[in-house]
């Protein structure tokens, strides 16, 4: 069932940028930029977290489940560390994601060539 | 004597012929339909070098060194060579063409640069400045891509209004002296921008630049499409050439029979899934120097008027949000030098 | 120019086949939930079989998505899929890892400092740059409730 809910909330997620792309032009930058800015905002005003118990990994994995996680985080830094957990909290809390991200492409681009389609 | 007709046409009088031409396709071209005709295909986007835009170069010398094979001429009896391509600084052609040591002219007219760099070498031969004179002109697929869009592993979709850049370099070698067929006259385009601002659609905003060029061709030389057994604009693609059919038919010319477009000969459209067709400066390049020029040589052919089309965009002004100014170039090549 | 701009722009939007939006939006349903159910094939996996606490979880899943999303980039087959899948492979982390890995492979070749480290955001930088200006900023708005 976990998956089956994973699967329509990430699928719908997604149609709802293929929607804004095809209708609106919007190029795929600002598809992401607005996806996790709605993320930030969403988390902040915990409406995010239930989509998160209902759909895991549909939910997280998406570019709003990014947007959320910085929102959880600066929360949190802000409870634990007060005014100094504004700067860290969210980067603390999406942590992983940016250093994989760099580190990953980083070794891929020595890996691989890029080849015409 | 005025060789000048209306306002933008120059008529050609003392005989400037084609002599030899050469094109060189990149690997996609070469299983579109028109393939046969090129003088050379490459296996693949790298061609032995590293870096698409030494390939880009490698092109457009290959092809100069190959039209000159053809007819048996030697690079230094080219006495000026007119190049351009779509990279900054139009690199492709200065590091193409430096080992050669011929006098270069520097061209950028977007993808109209295979008839801007034609007429202004024919220009050269008919004013007696010069005996025999080239153009060259070449895009690469990654090249392009790189320059203007995203990197080529990025997932992107393109819209069926986007155009296919063209990997290929054609090549025409002018000359005083043979027997044809003849470049007859040169209409300088104007800039055109009709407000179009969106990059996946270029037919569209250089199609107004082709309809202006056009008439401005037929009204200098008092022709009619008619007159004209084939009609060639260089990369419009399917909906620029709809939109260019109908703005000439507003200014009273039929171009609905002897008119088609390089963007969608030089691929199998659907087959291919080239969207609304081929673009670039070696889309029409190829086309021109591959397959048309056969037809002359074959006789299928006796009159043509080859329209050259240009985006005159860059990747700072497309950020910038400013709506494509647009620039089309027609030359006119017949058989037999009427 | 015998049209006016704003004339010619609806008629080339008449003349330009729109994209097929029912066909697209389809396909990046279908292909953005499997990527997801990818996903969520790994959370039960660290949860239930390396018994990692939930925590560490939500910090895995995404590592491991932006490993594959990384790997199908540099094996020439993201491009391919989102061809189709448009969003479906866009908006899931994946998109934003072959976001950093395919300009760091093609700008290589202008060297390794200012090709492949630099332009390694050019399009995913954005993403971090209103990301986590926009966490701070609402972090500042609830420090404030807080201290209220």
């Amino acid at each position: 069932m976990q998956y089956f809910n994973a699967f329509w909330v990430g699928g719908v997620i997604c149609a709802i940028a293929q929607i804004l792309i095809d209708k609106t032009k919007m190029t795929p930058a600002r598809i992401l930029v607005s996806f996790v800015v709605a993320g930030v905002i969403l988390g902040m005003l915990g409406l995010y977290e239930p989509i998160v118990d209902y759909a895991g990994a549909g939910a997280t994995v998406p570019i709003i489940g990014f947007g959320n996680t910085l929102a959880k985080g600066v929360m949190k830094g802000v409870s634990e560390k007060g005014f100094i957990g504004i700067f860290t909290g969210g980067t603390a809390a999406a942590a992983g994601g940016i250093a994989a991200s760099i580190f990953f492409g980083f070794v891929m681009a020595i890996i691989f060539k890029p080849k015409q389609k | 004597m005025n060789k000048k007709l209306g306002r933008q046409t120059v008529k050609f009088t003392n005989g400037v012929n084609i002599l030899s031409y050469a094109s060189i396709a990149g690997q996609k071209e070469g299983e579109g339909p028109l393939a046969k005709y090129y003088d050379k295909v490459l296996e693949d986007a790298e061609w032995g070098e590293e870096t698409w835009e030494k390939t880009e170069s490698k092109m457009q010398k290959t092809a100069v060194a190959r039209a000159a094979e053809k007819s048996a001429v030697e690079i230094k009896d080219i006495e000026y060579l007119f190049a351009g391509d779509l990279l900054n600084q139009c690199i492709s052609s200065t590091f193409g063409l430096r080992d050669f040591g011929v006098p270069f002219l520097g061209v950028y007219g977007a993808c109209s640069t295979m008839a801007e760099t034609l007429g202004l070498a024919s220009v050269m031969i008919d004013g007696g400045f010069a005996d025999m004179t080239a153009a060259v002109t070449s895009s690469h697929f990654c090249t392009a891509e790189r320059q203007y869009r995203f990197p080529l592993e990025y997932g992107g979709q393109r819209p069926p209004t986007a155009q296919w850049t063209v990997t290929g370099s054609g090549a025409a070698i002018l000359s005083k002296n043979g027997d044809g067929p003849y470049v007859t006259h040169f209409t300088a385009g104007r800039i055109i921008d009709a407000g179009v601002s969106d990059a996946n659609n270029m037919g569209a905003a250089m199609a107004p630049a082709a309809a202006d060029t056009l008439s401005a061709h037929f009204r200098d030389t008092e022709r009619i499409p008619q007159d004209y057994d084939l009609i060639l604009t260089g990369d419009l693609g399917k909906i620029g050439k709809s939109i260019a059919i109908d703005m000439l038919c507003e200014e009273g010319f039929d171009m609905t029979e002897n008119y088609n477009d390089c963007g969608l000969m030089v691929f199998d459209i659907d087959k291919q899934d080239m969207h609304s067709g081929g673009s670039g400066c070696g889309c029409g390049a190829i086309t021109l120097c591959g397959y048309i020029m056969d037809m002359f040589r074959a006789k299928k052919i006796k009159n043509l008027l080859f329209v050259g089309t240009g985006a005159l965009l860059s990747p700072t002004s497309t950020m910038q949000g400013e709506s494509i100014p647009c620039i089309a170039h027609a030359v006119a090549i017949s058989a037999d030098g009427e | 120019m015998k049209y006016k701009v704003t004339e010619y722009l609806d008629y080339v939007d008449k003349k330009s086949p729109n994209s097929p939006i029912w066909k697209d939006v389809l396909i990046a349903f279908v292909v953005g939930g499997a990527i997801c159910t990818v996903g969520q094939v790994f959370s039960e996996i660290y949860k239930n079989v390396l018994g990692l606490d939930e925590e560490s979880v939500k910090t895995a899943v995404p590592i491991t998505m932006v490993f594959l999303g990384a790997l199908f980039t540099g094996l020439n087959l993201y491009n391919k899929l989102a061809k189709h899948a448009g969003a479906g492979t866009l908006v899931p982390i994946t998109g934003f890892a072959n976001a950093i890995v395919s300009p760091a492979m093609e700008f290589k070749r202008e060297g390794w400092v200012l090709g492949l480290a630099a332009k390694m955001f050019t399009i995913a930088g954005p993403v971090l740059v209103y990301g986590i200006n926009s966490s701070i900023i609402l972090g500042l708005v609830f420090y404030l409730i807080q201290k209220l």
